[in-house]
């Protein structure tokens, strides 16, 4: 019986950790031979989120981010949890150029690229507790190679 | 990320090379702004070609960089825009307020000419 095919990381919210995350999914993403722009649609996505979550979730702390990926076929999802302060108003948080940081020249721009770039973007959070923000992407390369 | 900054005659041009996340956020804005620091300098050229990726934090500060231009009553131009971070400048509207240039040189030129009044940011 073949198993499901997952991975699992868990790094401190630092920010050196940013590139070493997008990479690590984006070779993930690899096995299901995505198009150039299909692994830099992922890699900033992830960025987005793994960003939030030490800008955000952590802020002046380090907590921990566990990163998770899965393939379903040939739609890749991606979930980045943390344990921080969570988002009270998600629905304001999700705006475009919506930032709680402008102090930190923060465009406010991370969730309105994870929707663009991604076809699904879920995110729940509990204020005090932690935010899990679902990426959810179908790579079409595959999909074609699949059809022929 | 790598940069290599540059003075030609009241212009600072800013090659940028490498991957600009939150991480290299105050090494290029300490860079650039160290650059505008300069009471010669009032243009800029950010020169991108050499950036194999960028996410939202490169927006900010691309356009803080942009508050401080317009402050010096400068201008300020984008060259070299890859595929790999145009998606991410248009999606967030900066073409809509900062001009994309082809190279340095047609920058150059732009920033001398100056920009349409009504891309001015508020």
């Amino acid at each position: 019986m073949h198993g499901r095919t997952y991975m699992k990381l868990e790094i401190p919210s630092r920010s050196d950790n940013e590139a070493f995350s997008r990479v690590v999914v984006a070779a993930f993403a690899s096995r299901l031979d995505p198009t150039l722009e299909e692994i830099s649609d992922i890699k900033t996505a992830v960025s987005e989120a793994v960003t939030n979550a030490i800008i955000h979730a952590y802020d002046d702390r380090v907590g921990v981010i566990t990163i998770t990926a899965s393939l379903d076929g040939n739609k890749l999802v991606v979930e980045i949890l943390d344990q921080g302060v969570g988002i009270a108003d998600l629905e304001q948080a999700r705006q475009p150029l919506y930032t709680s940081k402008p102090e930190l020249e923060r465009s406010g721009m991370g969730f309105t690229i994870m929707e663009n770039f991604m076809d699904e973007v879920k995110v729940r959070s509990i204020p005090g507790q932690g935010t899990a923000v679902v990426l959810v992407k179908e790579i079409q390369s595959k999909a074609v190679l699949h059809q022929n | 990320m790598e940069t290599e900054s540059l003075l030609h005659g009241d212009c600072l041009i800013v090659r940028v090379r490498g991957e600009l996340d939150h991480h290299q956020a105050d090494q290029f804005r300490q860079t650039v702004d160290q650059g505008l620091d300069d009471q010669r300098v009032n243009r800029l050229v950010l020169n991108l070609e050499g950036l194999s990726f960028m996410d939202s934090s490169g927006i900010g500060l691309i356009l803080g960089r942009f508050k401080r231009v317009q402050q010096k009553q400068g201008q300020m131009a984008i060259c070299g825009v890859t595929e790999a971070v145009s998606k991410v400048l248009e999606i967030s509207g900066v073409p809509r307020v900062i001009p994309f240039m082809r190279n340095e040189k047609e920058a150059l030129q732009k920033t001398a000419r100056g920009i349409n009044p009504k891309r001015r940011m508020r």
